[in-house]
């Protein structure tokens, strides 16, 4: 038998048994599709930004047709949900309860000051804990004032012209449905902790068991003993990373403007970078406690948080961004927000895909020279 | 007496096994301190330097000095000054800017003239979160550009203005808001992990069968497993707040007790979960798989970083099982709002509740799991 003959029988033999022991074990199945299934739907559904039946306190103190237009327009709006009270220390306890996220006051000079010179106030009062979701309630709000302002302007026969008016138009997603981006951003982090799943708690489980005692006396080599681990999970990864696509497309309607190989390629890519970083987990850990707590530290969070999918990274400090580049997710967030949502664009897709062949190289190279067929080591 | 002997005795027993393992111990402490340190600067949703490229076909007095408005702001950098229309789609396709500011040539012909004129504004909106954050602060200089054009130029302004003012948190620092929240996730992250294999790995060596025909008793066991987890929590979380407080110097403007009546039936809660799913695990592995089901979506439904209120009703009513929502409340009600115990009853209450149905399922799940 050729050397060559023989690699192959070898490599052969170690996926025919990484693959019925994933057979076997039905939680490496159970990894690989129940997760993605169940954490997209989840996330799908539950995460947005995008904030609607806001309720907030009315606070009239001398009601005329001016106030009441205004508070029609608060009615109208989709985002509000608008609730009288009859003063503002009313409106004031029902903020520090919670029962309201702001109020609108009007004060009882309101109409009087309408018409004066200097115009009159709109006291509003917004809760900041959650300071993003305040300055975005704050946008809407400016957008119901707006469209008072011309709707009265109109109703007494004048023309409201604004020095400048700013007429925004938002590329890609032009409704701003938060969930367009968040979706093919939850792909990633899902991916994240799938492949290093999969793969940390493997090569752990064998030297905590002796099997890998049992493998180092065969004539496996070091190489043929990792391709032999990776070849199953990787198939197993890539379905998962279909069947979230399948669900990106069909069932939250995110749009995959970019081609489906370009995509499938990167998918790719990234899963081997996740997988690779599994492995190194498991190798230097060597039993599956440590193993399990490595994984779930360096993978969940740093992708959730540092991964651009939700914080935006070019907002960080500059060491923090430094340390987002040694996050893979960060790269495929990129690569998944380009492609989805505004098509092919090389330069994006190119350049994150480098980086993430970087890290692969890495991440292999690593567990590759970590590995021994040793049993001191 | 004996009950307490033995408890305390598992109990030390229990921290040997986290804690004898160098590696073990490293991965409990060092990560979560580097985690809030790297998490309390990364996570925010505040915007700086956002890349701003320009195209003013105008060149007037007036369009200049809006511009030099909106560079001159913390918010914008301009990073680019264009001069035909081709330019713009590259600019944002490949993320050199966020957006193209567009000033058409009439810009100073219709300001003068009294009629409206338009600035066109083309945002990538890849991350509409972002794109509808920048274009608030923009639309907040363009307000006081034309607030004092219209003074300036004897013009009548709008017949009514916002004033808006945000409370307990008046400059609206995404910071207060995040870093509090991150010391829930790293406890519960901790609690969990200490706590979701404990049993798991003594099922999966065979000791945990030792364990049952010792003297101890389900409860005995139970509360020698938990006390690790709230400790180890305990001491983290403390440690962590120390951090932020004096770190990151997040206002704490409530009570103190009030925040640790809530660590503690957190951390309770937490561990209740933590064993219940070890004691349902017949492997390490699915200890493991266990925890990271529960961990991610209670991490992403608690209301860390997107609010509850904007989850469809059903995703809203699963969140009530989850501890973390009640202790995202508390933790930012006695931070930022100054909250006390009454204010904060209905978040305590539910911990207890899920607190003691964990707890007992997992004392009952030691001896009925069958395997």
């Amino acid at each position: 038998m050729t050397p060559a003959a023989a690699a192959r029988m070898r490599l052969a033999g170690m996926i025919r048994k990484e693959s019925l022991q994933i057979l076997r074990d039905p939680s490496s199945i159970a990894i690989a599709f129940v997760m993605p299934l169940v954490l997209l739907l989840l996330f799908g559904y539950g995460v947005s930004l995008d904030a609607r039946h806001i309720p907030l306190a009315m606070v009239v103190e001398q009601p005329d047709a001016n106030s009441a237009s205004l508070i029609g327009a608060f009615q109208r709006s989709n985002y509000f949900v608008p609730q009288t009270y009859g003063n503002i220390h009313a409106a004031q306890q029902a903020l520090d309860l919670r029962e309201v996220y702001g109020i609108v006051w009007l004060r009882n000079d309101f109409t009087a000051r309408l018409l004066s010179r200097g115009g009159a106030p709109i006291g509003v009062i917004v809760n900041g804990v959650d300071a993003n979701q305040a300055r975005i309630t704050e946008g809407y709000i400016q957008g119901v004032w707006q469209v008072w302002l011309e709707s009265y302007a109109h109703s007494r026969g004048v023309e409201l012209a604004q020095p400048v008016v700013l007429e925004p138009r938002i590329w890609f997603n032009a409704a701003v449905r938060s969930r367009d981006f968040l979706v093919p951003g939850l792909i990633a982090v899902i991916m994240t902790l799938i492949g290093a799943m999969l793969t940390s708690m493997v090569v752990a489980r064998e030297w905590e068991r002796g099997t890998m005692e049992a493998l180092m006396v065969t004539p496996i080599r070091i190489g043929e003993l990792m391709v032999g681990k990776l070849a199953p999970y990787f198939i197993l990864g890539m379905g998962g990373m279909l069947l979230s696509v399948a669900m990106a497309l069909w069932l939250f309607d995110v749009p995959l403007r970019g081609s489906f190989w370009a995509l499938t390629a990167a998918s790719a890519l990234f899963m081997m970078v996740a997988l690779g970083m599994g492995l190194l987990i498991s190798v230097v850990a060597r039993n599956q406690f440590v193993a399990g707590q490595i994984s779930i530290l360096v993978t969940f969070l740093p992708a959730f948080i540092l991964s651009g999918f939700i914080f935006q990274i070019s907002s960080m400090p500059v060491v923090i961004q430094m340390v987002t580049h040694i996050i893979p997710a960060r790269y495929f967030v990129a690569i998944l927000q380009t492609l989805f949502l505004a098509g092919d664009i090389w330069p994006i897709v190119l350049a994150n895909s480098a980086a993430l062949a970087v890290m692969m190289v890495l991440f292999l190279g690593l567990a590759r020279r970590k590995t021994y067929k040793r049993l001191d080591a | 007496m004996n009950t307490l002997r033995r408890i305390v005795a598992l109990a030390i027993k229990e921290l040997f096994a986290i804690l004898k393992d160098r590696k073990s111990r490293i991965v409990l402490i060092a990560p979560p301190l580097a985690q809030l340190v790297v998490f309390g600067y990364a996570a925010s949703f505040d915007l700086n330097h956002i890349p701003v490229a320009v195209y003013n076909e105008d060149r007037s007095t007036p369009s200049r000095e809006l511009v030099a408005r909106v560079i001159g702001s913390v918010h914008f950098d301009l990073v680019a000054q264009l001069d035909h229309d081709a330019q713009i789609a590259p600019m944002i396709d490949n993320k050199q800017a966020l957006m193209v500011l567009h000033l058409g040539p009439r810009f100073s012909a219709d300001l003068k003239r009294g009629n409206s004129a338009q600035v066109q504004l083309i945002i990538d909106g890849r991350n509409s979160n972002t794109a509808l954050l920048a274009l608030g602060y923009l639309r907040t200089i363009f307000t006081d550009f034309n607030l004092q054009w219209s003074r300036e130029n004897g013009r009548a302004g709008p017949p009514a203005a916002l004033q808006i003012r945000p409370w307990y948190n008046e400059n609206l620092l995404s910071r207060w808001f995040i870093v509090p929240g991150i010391v829930g996730l790293l406890m519960l992250v901790i609690t969990t992990v200490v706590t979701g294999l404990s049993v798991a790995r003594e099922r999966e060596a065979g000791t945990f069968d030792q364990l049952l025909v010792t003297p101890l008793r389900p409860v005995e066991i139970l509360l020698g497993k938990s006390i690790p987890g709230i400790l180890i929590g305990l001491v983290e979380g403390s440690f962590i707040l120390l951090l932020v407080v004096y770190w990151f110097e997040v206002p704490l403007r409530g009570s103190l007790g009030a925040l640790y009546l809530g660590v503690f039936l957190f951390l309770l809660s937490a561990v209740g979960i933590g064993l219940m799913i070890s004691s349902l695990a017949v492997t390490q592995q699915q200890g493991i798989l266990g925890a990271f089901l529960f961990l991610v979506p209670a991490v992403i439904l608690s209301g860390f970083a997107t609010p509850i209120a904007n989850m469809p009703e059903v995703v809203q009513y699963l969140t009530l099982v989850n501890p973390m929502r009640y202790f995202m409340v508390i933790l930012r009600g006695v931070f930022l709002e100054g909250d006390s115990y009454t204010l904060l009853f209905n978040q305590y209450w539910p911990m207890a509740i899920i607190a003691v149905v964990t707890l007992s399922l997992a004392g009952w799940l030691f001896r009925h799991r069958l395997y």
